[in-house]
């Protein structure tokens, strides 16, 4: 599938603003309950992850202790994929019992990857309860999973790739809309 | 990156990518053995068969392991008790195994090539547990994999390959490697244990010990395989020792942090002595577990489908 037109959803300024509001949303949530963890979906919810707990830490003066997922094992298209990801390590470096979790990813759309994200934190421990910030929410549902934080909800067709560029790993920041062909 | 191959026959067909590819894959699944479930479901629903036509503990477990941990069903097909021995041809056995719903056939057999034969007329995937003197594909991948834990990368090192390189699949999968990755390789050991036209291969040979360990930075020891000569190749396993055992005086002709590697199983006393096998340059027991996490790996790779 080729790349056609990339139009550009949300600038660095936008982009900014998101993440500060999902910042407060967590933020006033966990107001009176500050012994949360968070934990980011590779790759770009490890970076989101790592901003969230920055920002927390600054505000509230205590630091939220960060897991990395990677997912890959647990997906549920392996065997019908030729190029497979590359398996990176997982580190959780809390015991996953009874925590409350924040999950985070970078965009949400069937809600395939945050069942496997699940299962995989079910794999760890029992938490006492997981919810989901996601910076963009692209709709397009295939499981029956919402986030409870939210960035941006913006509607888009099958045939579009939603792309997040941060600047610790793409080298700029801004939201990506992009037509696919084919 | 794309893993394009069906089977796992030998390191001599993987280009430099793809064997990098596998070692990466398997830094990730080794951090599952630090996991209190060290399961995961990537493998769920899959057979895979363990079917060794020579004897081995260490490989035949390890595969078990890893595919256990893939959460795939692992059946060891125990060849001493089946129809082999009422003179059931190769073939047939693995077509009765296909059709019992093989996914993944590993397979150790003492005729080089007969993985391949297979491969032309059966549907599952092989993987080379070792094949005569020919290959022993994942035994090199977990000896590179130790060596880019313990050392960082390949270009420029000096490995010494030590032993009976003529009758070891071992050296071979090693020398495919490790060449491809950008090391030196040196093999040593009796002039009738070192195969000279091996010298095409791009390795240096040498008869002399303290010449061919000096300034090695991973000396990969090979036990003398009694087994397999039929000729008396050297004089005795004593006369061996005194010329090739590693002993812990003779470490110090090599680089100050050299690693010791051995696949195992060690004789002790004969090419390694117990104070160099227990010593702390000593690898052999990080071999073990890292087997595992590259056979995870490997598992992992062949069982794609074909999407994009």
């Amino acid at each position: 599938m080729k790349n056609k037109e990339s139009t550009l959803v949300q600038d660095e300024k936008a982009l900014d603003d998101m993440i500060d509001r999902m910042e407060k949303a967590v933020s006033e949530d966990f107001k009176n309950d500050p012994d949360f963890v968070l934990i980011g979906i590779r790759t770009r919810g490890v970076t989101l992850a790592q901003r969230l707990q920055a920002m927390i830490k600054a505000r509230t003066r205590k630091e939220p202790p960060l897991g990395i997922l990677d997912i890959t094992l647990y997906r549920d298209d392996l065997s019908t994929l030729a190029k497979h990801p590359i398996v990176r390590p997982t580190t959780l470096p809390f015991d996953v019992d009874d925590k409350k979790i924040v999950l985070v990813d970078d965009v949400l759309y069937t809600g395939r990857t945050v069942r496997a994200a699940l299962d995989q934190i079910v794999d760890f421990g029992r938490p006492a309860l997981v919810k989901l910030a996601v910076l963009i929410d692209r709709g397009l549902r295939e499981y029956p999973i919402q986030p409870d934080y939210t960035g941006l909800a913006l509607e888009t067709n099958p045939r579009q790739l939603v792309q997040v560029r941060l600047r610790e790993i793409d080298g700029d920041e801004k939201v990506l809309l992009l037509e696919l062909k084919g | 990156m794309k893993f394009r191959h069906k089977h796992l026959l030998g390191l001599e067909d993987l280009t430099r990518e793809e064997i990098e590819l596998i070692l990466e894959n398997a830094t990730g699944f080794k951090e599952i053995f630090t996991r209190s479930i060290k399961k995961v479901p990537t493998l769920r629903g899959k057979t895979v068969v363990n079917l060794f036509y020579e004897n081995s503990t260490r490989t035949r477990t390890s595969f078990e392991i890893a595919a256990k941990r893939l959460s795939a069903d692992v059946i060891n097909f125990n060849v001493s008790t089946s129809s082999v021995q009422k003179g059931e041809s190769l073939l047939d056995t693995a077509r009765t195994i296909e059709a019992l719903g093989a996914d993944i056939i590993i397979m150790r057999h003492s005729c080089p090539g007969a993985h391949q034969l297979l491969a032309r007329h059966i549907n599952a995937s092989f993987i080379n547990a070792g094949d005569g003197p020919h290959e022993h594909p994942t035994q090199g991948l977990l000896d590179a994999f130790t060596i880019k834990e313990k050392l960082g990368g390949f270009e420029g090192l000096n490995v010494v390959i030590l032993g009976d390189i003529t009758h070891s699949r071992v050296a071979r999968s090693n020398i495919w490697a490790l060449t491809k990755l950008g090391a030196n390789i040196t093999i040593a050991g009796p002039s009738t244990l070192l195969p000279k036209p091996f010298e095409k291969l791009g390795v240096r040979i040498s008869t002399d010990l303290k010449e061919a360990i000096q300034n090695a930075d991973v000396i990969n020891l090979l036990r003398i395989q009694l087994e397999r000569q039929r000729k008396n190749l050297f004089p005795s396993i004593r006369e061996y020792r005194l010329l090739y055992g590693l002993t812990q005086e003779r470490l110090k002709w090599a680089k100050k942090n050299v690693l010791i590697m051995h696949p195992g199983p060690i004789n002790r006393g004969v090419e390694i002595s117990q104070e160099v096998a227990d010593g702390k340059h000593s690898v052999i027991t990080q071999q073990v577990t890292n087997g595992v996490a590259v056979r995870m790996a490997v598992l992992y790779l062949l069982s794609g489908g074909d999407e994009a």
